[in-house]
């Protein structure tokens, strides 16, 4: 019964849109439901981060502390999209803060056991590979206009 | 979209010389976040009021010192009220923000094209702003809510540095509780006690509750992140006759004789600042022009 | 007389023109040679003309020459225009002082000179219809404009011989007069005699030419007014194929042949000035030393001056290439959006007043050349 409930989330959501049923069924067996109440860290920096998490519900945000001006937040995650790309490379280690800005309820991918299967199936692999990219660019661009600092002092 | 008006002197009298400020008094000042800051403005002993549309400018001139061109971004339908937004970051704008209250300046004005907000009767409409993009926005959307029940879905996306520098702050939170309207904020940065988005405007595009072949988006910021903005709509199946931008240019007389505002066949201060984007849109990308 | 009237008057008829023009309140303006140039100025009789001398110009370069010819008007354009008469460098627009609580302007202008110009070209005749439609063809009428332009008497000229630099042929501004002008002459030396064909355009031209000794023109005398014509359209320094060529340069913009002129371009605005269409003006506020009194002065400006196009924070043309870019493009093709005609009359001074000789017909030539060849 819980696995039915997590293809049919799974499938729901935006990130795994169109994956093939076989595939949609090999991740769900890395899948676990995870709640994190408002205030509680869902990754520290340097700290293993082997799993990533599709929200369903909440905000969380993207910080980083900076001696002096405390915890700045550079981003925030919220319902539909996906946090966490540190299971992609070794050592598997958070770069970043994130925190649960509100009730945070999210699917948790392990890490370990996607990479395993995307080993033996390598077409999952791909698929898996063609989504993170499409996430990780869209973040780069996002981030590359918060540099540009159109509404600071200078040109903008 | 409303026609360049030369000039409005209201009721009966004689006609304003475009090239004549007339004396206006500051009524108001009130500081705005960082270096941005309000001015209200009654005509001075005498003195007529000017109707302007959502979208127009006037020239703004401190005795002496200088004249620049300000959005006009308080309500189109209280004219007796000028209302102008300023950032402090040239000569005259520091000069304006040393203004107090009975102080006079010089106004020359309306100027410029509006914000389609009659085109956009039965049509929903999206509101872009960045930054201070959101002063010469705030016009149409006081005219919008105004007149509610002619208009569709209404959204408001604005995006600021910091929670610091959030314009009209109080009147956000205002408007984020109305039934009718939706708002949603995001900042460059912020620290821990910021609860809303972090994030650039576009991606609040992204999300938008939106139909593509039934809105009018409105959009006001830094050039580039109207670029963006533009892009991410276009991305939602926004065509781009169905978007507006309101563009900056150096200007000097604001009536279209003395060249500067010039944006390839445009005089922005008389075909603009208001302009359709897929009359601009080849060249809006295109540098130096 | 009667507009529409042709008449020939002796050579020795100018001195009373020049006479008749002052009678009625005007002061006339002509060329006269200056500082190894001709330049428009003050005219107290004929004597003060350019007889005797002409002009050879090239891309850079200009010099005045003895000529053994008597011809008062044996030259063409110099680095001057009317557009300094009808549009000044420098002008007032108001005043303002300061009063208890604020200030008080006076935007009173007071009656400037009329002018009679003595010597307009075709190319400057054309330039002056193309000024009136940018003053006075818009939503805003300029007033210090309209008032100049209203007041002004024009005698023009029409060219004998082109110039080393001159293409009005090509602009289709010449090289005879269009309409426009009260009274047009043309120098006649056709064996051996010093006659001008007088051409009547207006009622005051009528009245003006009635003053004059005169007999009705015949036809050798048409017949010599066509040939000079023909002549100049013959001479003609410079082509410019037009056709096209607006929507040529819109789908130009990000061609590399700006960065080549860049290299040579000093972003002197020289061309600017000397342009006879050029109008872009800045707004200068002054005020004296105690603030207490302020003026607001137009004064011309520059497309190619880094201010032109500053918004806070920066210019948004800083390279010299996007800045020639600008002026080419709003010369020979957005002039037509805003104004229904080219903004060139093909008068050839950019060119010679150009310190490095850049020649607006050889940029046009390179672009057209470059998309022939699917570039």
């Amino acid at each position: 019964m819980a696995v039915l409930t997590f293809e049919k989330t799974l499938g729901a959501h935006p990130f795994f849109k169109d994956l093939l049923p076989i595939h949609l069924d090999t991740v769900v067996g890395c899948a676990a439901n995870v709640v994190f109440p408002a205030g509680e860290f869902i990754f520290r920096e340097d700290q293993p981060a082997d799993r990533f998490f599709v929200v369903r519900h909440g905000k969380a945000a993207v910080e980083i502390f900076a001696p002096g001006r405390g915890p700045v937040t550079i981003d925030t995650v919220e319902e539909g999209e996906v946090l966490g790309w540190s299971w992609l490379f070794p050592p598997y280690m958070a770069h970043f803060d994130v925190r649960a800005l509100t009730l945070v309820r999210a699917l948790s991918l392990d890490g370990a056991c996607l990479r395993a299967k995307c080993e033996k199936d390598p077409a999952l692999g791909y698929e898996l590979m063609k989504r993170f990219n499409q996430v990780v660019v869209q973040r780069l661009e996002a981030t590359r206009m918060q540099l540009l600092d159109l509404y600071g002092n200078g040109r903008g | 979209m409303a026609t360049a008006a030369v000039e409005t002197a209201d009721g009966p009298g004689r006609a304003t010389d475009p090239l004549r400020p007339e004396p206006f008094v500051v009524k108001q000042v009130t500081k705005e976040a960082g270096d941005t800051f309000t001015l209200a403005l009654v005509p001075a002993a005498g003195g007529r009021f000017r109707r302007f549309a959502p979208g127009q400018f006037n020239m703004l001139y401190v005795f002496g010192v200088g004249e620049v061109p300000i959005s006009i971004s308080g309500d189109p339908a209280r004219p007796e009220l000028l209302v102008h937004t300023i950032r402090a970051v040239g000569t005259t704008t520091r000069a304006l923000q040393k203004l107090g209250k009975g102080d006079q300046v010089g106004v020359r004005g309306p100027f410029g094209t509006a914000w389609p907000v009659d085109e956009a009767h039965g049509q929903d409409v999206l509101i872009v702003a960045g930054g201070i993009g959101l002063a010469p926005l705030r016009p149409a959307l006081y005219h919008v809510l105004l007149h509610r029940g002619l208009y569709g879905r209404v959204v408001l996306l604005y995006g600021a540095r910091t929670p610091k520098d959030i314009l009209y702050a109080r009147e956000l939170r205002d408007w984020r509780s109305r039934f009718d309207l939706d708002v949603e904020v995001t900042v460059d940065r912020a620290t821990m006690e910021w609860q809303g988005a972090v994030g650039v405007v576009t991606k609040l595009v992204t999300r938008a509750p939106l139909d593509p072949a039934s809105a009018l988006a409105f959009i006001c910021g830094p050039e580039v992140m109207i670029r963006f903005a533009a892009m991410a709509l276009q991305g939602r199946g926004v065509p781009d006759r169905r978007l507006f931008v309101s563009m900056e240019r150096n200007m000097k007389c604001a009536v279209g004789i003395c060249g500067h505002c010039q944006f390839g066949r445009h005089f922005v201060c008389k075909d603009g600042p208001v302009f359709r984007y897929d009359a601009i849109h080849p060249f809006f990308g295109m540098r130096e022009v | 007389m009667e507009p529409g009237d042709r008449a020939v008057i002796p050579a020795s008829q100018l001195e009373p023109l020049i006479g008749a023009l002052r009678q009625r309140g005007y002061t006339v303006v002509g060329p006269r040679p200056r500082d190894g140039a001709v330049v428009y100025d003050v005219l107290d009789g004929a004597s003060d003309l350019p007889v005797g001398w002409t002009d050879l110009q090239a891309g850079g370069s200009y010099r005045l020459e003895k000529s053994d010819s008597p011809a008062y008007f044996g030259f063409r354009v110099g680095p001057h225009s009317w557009k300094q008469l009808l549009h000044p460098p420098t002008l007032t627009r108001w005043r303002a002082r300061r009063d208890d609580g604020g200030f008080t302007i006076d935007d009173t202008e007071p009656a400037p000179p009329r002018y009679a110009f003595l010597g307009v070209r075709a190319c400057e005749l054309s330039a002056i219809r193309i000024q009136d439609r940018v003053f006075l063809g818009g939503p805003y009428v300029d007033a210090s404009y309209r008032t100049r332009r209203e007041g002004a008497f024009l005698v023009a000229v029409n060219c004998a011989e082109a110039g080393g630099t001159c293409f009005c042929a090509s602009m289709k501004t010449g090289p005879r007069v269009g309409p426009g002008f009260d009274l047009a002459l043309t120098e006649l030396l056709d064996g051996g005699r010093h006659d001008f064909l007088l051409e009547v355009g207006t009622k005051e031209g009528a009245e003006v030419a009635g003053e004059l000794r005169s007999r009705p023109a015949a036809e050798p005398d048409l017949a010599a007014s066509e040939a000079a014509s023909r002549h100049a359209e013959e001479t003609m320094g410079r082509r410019l194929e037009t056709e096209g060529l607006p929507e040529l340069l819109c789908r130009r913009y990000e061609d590399p042949r700006w960065d080549e002129v860049a290299r040579r371009c000093l972003a002197c605005a020289n061309c600017t000035m000397v342009c006879p269409t050029c109008f872009c003006a800045t707004v200068e506020d002054v005020t004296d030393l105690r603030g207490q009194e302020a003026e607001r002065r137009r004064r011309w400006d520059s497309c190619f001056t880094l201010d032109f196009s500053y918004v806070h924070g920066g210019s948004i043309r800083t390279s010299p290439g996007a800045r020639y870019r600008q002026w080419i493009t709003h010369k020979l093709a957005t002039w037509h959006d805003q104004f229904g005609t080219s903004g060139c009359v093909g008068c050839g001074r950019c060119i010679t007043w150009c310190p490095v000789g850049i020649d607006i017909t050889e940029e046009a030539r390179a672009l057209q050349g470059l998309e022939s060849q699917g570039g």
